[in-house]
């Protein structure tokens, strides 16, 4: 009998590397030995398991060994009743959810500040957006969770959609009711599908709010690679009782690589096994990190490092401590002013940098001096560029008009037009910050002065935009 | 029986002396610490495997980060000094009778209870009654300092390890704030001679550059360390090290010196042209 000691996918290619199999398959580099200014780089031991599927390793698409097992243990330790190993990030995460829920022409309940992936899916499966506007704490210019009296309200004005997608916790850690939109949605016959990208540590740390399984909800996708310590664009996609796993799987191999990365599958392993084992430690470990930084800055004056005392019982239901969120308008910076001072002026990187804030993203990896220099550099950035806060733009979000499907405005006839000629025309294309990935724009949306005024400001302040084909966005693609 | 300790200083260059026998080794929770006993240096702390002081050239380095400063602050009252766990600098300071107030901010309270028991030479003046000892992080306890001392000095180690953060630009912006207007701030500067130090010594004078109206560096000659050739930094928010030098005054002082003299103060600011350059290039 397996359990969370077993890390079958790692124990399966320590195996392999020491039967010492010749290699006439890809691929080419044939265990670094082809390419050898690349193994200097990444190390032999990461050339010998780049390796391909085969009978003793399992196959990802069809897995009946090893990674089947690794997939019960990893279910086991999140408390689903399936675990897929991803390994196109927690991206391919959320496009397999909703493509598995949604159909052509279906609709999905879901909140407007989601990530992009969620809303390129829709492009994919031609489902029908119904987006429920997130509260917005207009102290912080920060969009909310999801609001139950709207969920609720969104759900009877339409009763034939297909599922709620929660967005858990916000990039910010920011938590909606989880539990009672469950109840609301499972009452309507409708799926419950949670991007929970950002909660990972809610599973195996102490004191953190509702997981998505524990609250019943029917898909979830985790970023291991967030704050679960795994290797880049690896993830986990967790399914409740009610999904049909195979038919979950027919959906991920639709879009998913046949030429799954070992490096990849084996971090998912190892992690869930470090996390499952060691979680509770590791993550008391972080909070009392953040909870120690939260005090140190907020001492400092002017920044505002938040946390569960904004909780309003609603749309912010709960929040995650272990992130360390910080406002910064009170010191006369932009968000984003203070993320490139951090990176240009004192060697230091966060997570993003937005109009009134900034997130530093802390994890078992950081070291108590390391926080007494972000601390010490929020200090002096304060004291060297610290101005008024007048004229200072505060709103992150603006309600978005949805004049067109996601997929037709897409796909759609349009002409290129310069940002100031656009008001009252619908984009085919995104517009956002990234990080976080928010759109201001979407396909299929009207443009609006607030928004033109928005993207100006959000350039002007050197947020790095994407999304548009127009590399400058100088110009954005309209419907014809 | 021959049994040695080495460094390494660069890839490819190793320093060793043959140690007489070990009289302590430890962890704390921030690094290794070791004290042997050798023939040619007397006894020699290291942390983490690098060298910090021998008995026979710790005068070199302690008398020239302190005294340097002391004489150029026309009347320094209030001392901060972060790091010098060991007590050399604190045992150069206590020679002022005119100082009023020394703050040691040592993060790791072992290198303070070891030195008291191993090494009397540096570690003797811990029971003066200016003295102050706070274990703490560096970078934290300036952070809350504002117009307090007219000196402060830097005893760090090297900007990998424990000592990284008192290499930085928040650091060294904090220690700005912390300082009266006319105070002076010296710090342990790296060398400019192996490429790697070299490199830490530049990033670190851009920092100071950036922090300060006043940074110049100067030099000493400390057998035991890399290459031997060591410098200092000088910054300072008014007085500057050589034009508003009053040797004679300091001589009045009637220190014992062995190696720090007004002449020789003078002297380690003049720099080799391979020095200027280096420093000039992040200026």
């Amino acid at each position: 009998m397996l359990n969370q000691n077993d890390a079958p996918i790692y124990e399966a290619l320590q195996k392999f590397k020491r039967m010492r199999v010749v290699p006439f398959d890809v691929p080419g580099h044939k265990r670094g030995r082809g390419n050898k200014e690349l193994t200097e780089f990444l190390g032999q031991s990461c050339m010998d398991v780049d390796v391909n599927s085969m009978k003793p390793l399992d196959n990802l698409c069809h897995p009946v060994s090893v990674i089947r097992e690794a997939e019960d243990i990893a279910s086991e330790a999140f408390g689903a009743s399936h675990a897929f190993f991803m390994v196109g990030g927690t991206t391919s995460a959320v496009q397999s959810m909703i493509m598995y829920a949604c159909k052509d022409g279906d609709k999905i309940i879901l909140p407007r500040n989601v990530h992009r992936s969620a809303i390129n899916s829709l492009i994919l499966c031609n489902a029908v957006p119904v987006y429920v506007n997130p509260d917005v704490n207009n102290q912080l210019g920060i969009a909310l969770g999801m609001s139950v009296e709207q969920v609720k309200k969104a759900i009877e004005e339409n009763p034939d959609a297909k599922a709620v997608l929660v967005n858990n916790p916000t990039y910010y850690g920011i938590c909606s009711d989880l539990k009672k939109i469950t109840e609301i949605a499972h009452a309507h016959n409708m799926l419950v599908l949670v991007d929970e990208a950002h909660g990972t540590h809610f599973y195996f740390g102490d004191n953190f709010p509702i997981t998505a399984m524990k609250a019943g909800a029917d898909i979830a996708s985790v970023s291991m690679h967030k704050s679960g310590g795994s290797l880049t664009q690896s993830s986990f996609l967790l399914m409740g009782e009610k999904i049909n796993s195979d038919y979950m799987r027919q959906i991920i191999n639709l879009t998913q690589t046949t030429s799954a990365s070992y490096l990849l599958l084996s971090s998912l392993d190892i992690s869930r096994k470090r996390l499952a084992l060691h979680g509770k430690e590791i993550f008391a470990k972080t909070v009392e990190m953040a909870e120690y930084a939260r005090s140190e800055i907020n001492s400092i004056g002017g920044y505002y490092a938040y946390s569960k005392e904004l909780i309003n019982g609603d749309s912010i239901f709960d929040f995650d401590i272990s992130k360390l969120s910080i406002h910064t308008l009170p010191v006369g910076l932009a968000g984003i002013e203070v993320y490139d001072l951090l990176r240009d002026e004192y060697d230091i990187q966060i997570e993003f940098g937005d109009i009134g804030n900034i997130l530093a993203y802390l994890s078992v990896g950081d070291r108590k001096q390391d926080i007494e220099r972000l601390i010490s550099a929020l200090s002096e950035i304060r004291r060297r560029f610290g101005k008024s806060k007048a004229g200072m733009l505060s709103q992150e979000y603006i309600n978005p008009i949805v004049a067109e499907t996601p997929r037709k405005a897409f796909y759609a006839d349009k002409i290129s037009l310069p940002l100031d000629e656009t008001c009252g025309k619908i984009c085919t294309e995104f517009v956002m910050c990234y990080p976080p990935g928010i759109p201001i724009l979407a396909p299929g949306e009207l443009i609006t002065m607030d928004i033109i005024k928005y993207i100006k400001y959000a350039k002007e302040k050197g947020c790095s935009m994407t999304g548009t084909e127009d590399i400058n966005i100088e110009r954005l693609n309209v419907l014809k | 029986m021959e049994l040695w300790f080495t460094e390494r200083h660069t890839p490819n260059v190793k320093f060793s002396i043959r140690v007489d026998r070990q009289l302590y080794s430890g962890f704390s929770e921030f690094q290794r610490i070791d004290v042997f006993d050798s023939k040619e240096f007397g006894r020699f702390l290291t942390l983490d495997g690098y060298m910090m002081l021998t008995e026979k050239d710790e005068f070199i380095y302690h008398e020239m980060i302190t005294h340097t400063p002391m004489a150029v602050h026309p009347n320094p009252k209030n001392i901060l000094v972060i790091g010098a766990g060991d007590g050399g600098v604190v045992r150069e300071l206590t020679r002022y009778p005119a100082v009023e107030r020394i703050d040691l901010v040592e993060i790791d309270e072992l290198v303070v209870e070891v030195s008291k028991q191993y090494l009397p030479t540096t570690a003797c003046r811990f029971d003066d009654p200016r003295l102050n000892i706070f274990y703490e992080d560096g970078v934290k306890f300036i952070r809350k300092c504002e117009n307090e001392y007219d000196i402060i000095i830097v005893d760090s180690t090297d900007p990998f390890g424990p000592g990284e953060g008192l290499f930085t630009k928040e650091f060294y912006g904090s220690c700005f704030k912390a300082l009266k207007d006319d105070g002076i701030m010296v710090n342990q500067h790296e060398s400019p001679f192996y490429a790697e130090d070299a490199s830490a010594m530049q990033r670190s004078h851009k920092r100071i550059v950036e922090s300060f109206p006043i940074s110049k560096v100067y030099q000493a000659h400390i057998p035991t360390y890399p290459s031997g050739h060591w410098l200092f930094g000088f910054a300072s928010k008014k007085y500057h090290p050589t034009n508003d030098y009053n040797g004679t005054k300091w001589s009045m002082l009637g220190l014992k010196t062995k190696y720090y003299n007004p002449r020789l103060h003078i002297g380690a600011f003049a720099l080799p042209n391979y020095v200027e350059e280096l420093l000039r290039d992040v200026e």
